[in-house]
């Protein structure tokens, strides 16, 4: 009896894996499939003929080195921006003594409850009065000061005990040394989430690129991808190579450090 | 400790002033701004005028904005319940001893790192309806499938099994972290009572999961009455107005035809929703527990 419940459970287990797994399969075999073969019923599986041009047809239609640049600065600034400012504010805000300090961070996070669908008109206008429309500061400034960062940083610090930094300033450190060579190295896994999940969010993001970027030159790859759907005629082969291309690097950092990704996702509750 | 009161001001000025800074410029001042355009009439070439509660009024009366509001609603009504179900039920298999169980986690969790516009785009493509996969398969067993994406009737639903797909794998990992924080005694002592699995299943781990549930209802509810990517990429909002959702609404109002105060004035609509379903969440929930 026991022996049964075991296998059906593996079974049912298995078959929603296909079920996840299925859209990926499909993804990869169209990438390399010839237009023609794309066309045919019932679909194939496994591509016949199997052709590998797509990967450089889908550079040469469209510009797709551009958005893939445009992708990799975006994403590597608005998370070194984001460490660099969480850190710093999360470190005032657990460890300063300042008038206000606890009212300015009940602000922050009631700016959290605040969807970003709010924000985004103003924020296009400010930008615009800047001049940042179609511009990587446009695309990464804005990010950098999402209040999520504050709020995970000023967490790990408070869960480190306050004696190892006293013993520092009794050394005659300062708040520079403890913050980033005393505490920080301690917050490793904090740090690591944080890298992880802000990478991500930048990587994927739609809405904000598609307010920011005017231009395909300014294109992040999610904007490119979503514009390499035709009005009429849609080259899946094609669109899929691009696809493949843009998951890729994101599932790369994933399988690498898949406990960093859940665990950022749990704690910020957040999707992008 | 540190030095002289204004040595130690410089100090808190370096750490706290570039975010505090960047918060202001980047977050505070736009939600005031924002509360502000929604009170005035702007296209963004002339002046904003201001009208007062007007877009508030226009909003009101009008049905485009109730079609988008009626839309999401249909949304989270068939994705929420089923993403949480078989999110939960994907948990409960996985929590127990079984092998690859980390492996099978990785895999539901997948669809969770890739971007949406990446599962619009394939989900679209299955979707197809003469070479999708989908139709293919319900060929299989005798079914014509439908025109998915470009029928009112199934476009919506189309997005919901999409939506499903990707987050059951976020549902999964939340209840996962819930069900190991059920002291595994509980079991123990009902094992000894004659209690079968289902009975456990009613009478101990649903209730021990409540405090995870409704962090999973609100979290969800919040997000998906902001849907918007996979219905921008799949289907722009129609056939028709079939799939117009709240976002979609909001950024066609504000990006396409740049009627910035109406847009503003919507966006804060859907704050209130959002807000009072929180709300009106966090006091039923605070009842059940009395």
């Amino acid at each position: 009896m026991k022996y049964i419940g075991t296998t059906i459970k593996y079974l049912l287990i298995s078959a929603g894996a296909i079920i996840m797994i299925l859209p990926f399969v499909w993804m990869i075999s169209t990438s390399f499939k010839s237009g023609g073969a794309t066309m045919v019923f019932p679909p194939q599986f496994i591509p016949d003929p199997f052709v590998s041009d797509n990967y450089v047809t889908v550079f040469e239609r469209f510009p797709m080195l551009t958005y893939l640049r445009n992708s990799i600065i975006v994403a590597i600034f608005t998370t070194l921006g984001t460490i660099l400012i969480s850190t710093l504010s999360g470190y005032a805000f657990a460890r300063m003594q300042f008038r206000f300090r606890d009212q300015i961070f009940l602000a922050y996070l009631a700016t959290m409850m605040i969807p970003a669908q709010v924000i985004m008109i103003p924020q296009f206008i400010l930008l615009k009065n800047f001049g940042w429309i179609d511009t990587y500061q446009g695309l990464i400034v804005p990010g950098i000061f999402a209040v999520f960062g504050t709020f995970l940083m000023r967490q790990a610090f408070l869960g480190i005990p306050k004696e190892l930094e006293e013993a520092a300033f009794m050394d005659g450190a300062n708040h520079l040394t403890v913050c980033f060579r005393v505490i920080l190295p301690l917050l490793k896994p904090s740090l690591a989430t944080l890298t992880i999940f802000t990478f991500m969010q930048s990587w994927n993001n739609y809405l904000w690129p598609l307010i920011v970027s005017s231009s395909r030159e300014m294109a992040t790859l999610p904007l490119g991808l979503a514009l390499l759907q035709g009005q009429r005629d849609t080259d899946w082969n094609l669109v899929m190579a691009g696809v493949v291309i843009s998951v890729i690097p994101i599932l790369a950092v994933y399988l690498f450090a898949q406990r960093s990704f859940i665990q950022g996702m749990t704690m910020s509750g957040m999707k992008e | 400790m540190v030095g002289s009161k204004k040595f130690n001001f410089l100090w808190i000025a370096f750490f706290l002033g570039p975010g505090l800074v960047g918060f202001t410029i980047f977050v505070l001042i736009p939600i005031v701004t924002s509360l502000y355009i929604s009170f005035t009439e702007w296209d963004l070439l002339n002046s904003p005028v201001f009208i007062g509660l007007g877009n508030y009024q226009t909003l009101i009366a009008d049905p485009d904005f109730w079609m988008s509001l009626k839309n999401t609603v249909f949304f989270i009504l068939g994705y929420l319940p089923s993403v949480m179900a078989i999110g939960l039920g994907i948990a409960l298999l996985l929590n127990s001893k079984l092998k690859a169980r980390t492996f099978f986690r990785g895999v539901y969790f997948l669809p969770v790192v890739t971007s949406w516009v990446a599962v619009s785009l394939v989900w679209s493509w299955l979707f197809n309806p003469v070479y999708g996969l989908i139709n293919y398969f319900l060929s299989l067993v005798g079914v014509t499938g439908p025109n998915w994406l470009t029928d009112p009737k199934t476009a919506m639903i189309a997005i919901i099994i999409t939506s499903v797909w990707k987050d059951i794998g976020f549902i999964m990992v939340l209840y996962l972290g819930g069900l190991q924080n059920i002291s595994p005694s509980l079991y123990e002592a009902a094992s000894i009572d004659g209690a079968n699995e289902l009975n456990k299943f009613w009478k101990i781990t649903l209730p021990m999961l409540q405090p995870t549930t409704f962090f999973v209802v609100m979290i969800s509810l919040i997000n998906s009455f902001q849907v918007f990517d996979q219905v921008n990429v799949m289907t722009g909002g129609g056939p028709g107005n079939a799939t117009n959702v709240l976002v979609q609404n909001i950024y066609q109002s504000a990006f396409n035809f740049f009627e910035m105060g109406y847009a503003a004035a919507m966006s804060w609509a859907l704050f209130i929703i959002i807000f009072s379903v929180s709300i009106l969440q966090m006091w039923g929930e605070r009842r059940t527990k009395i």
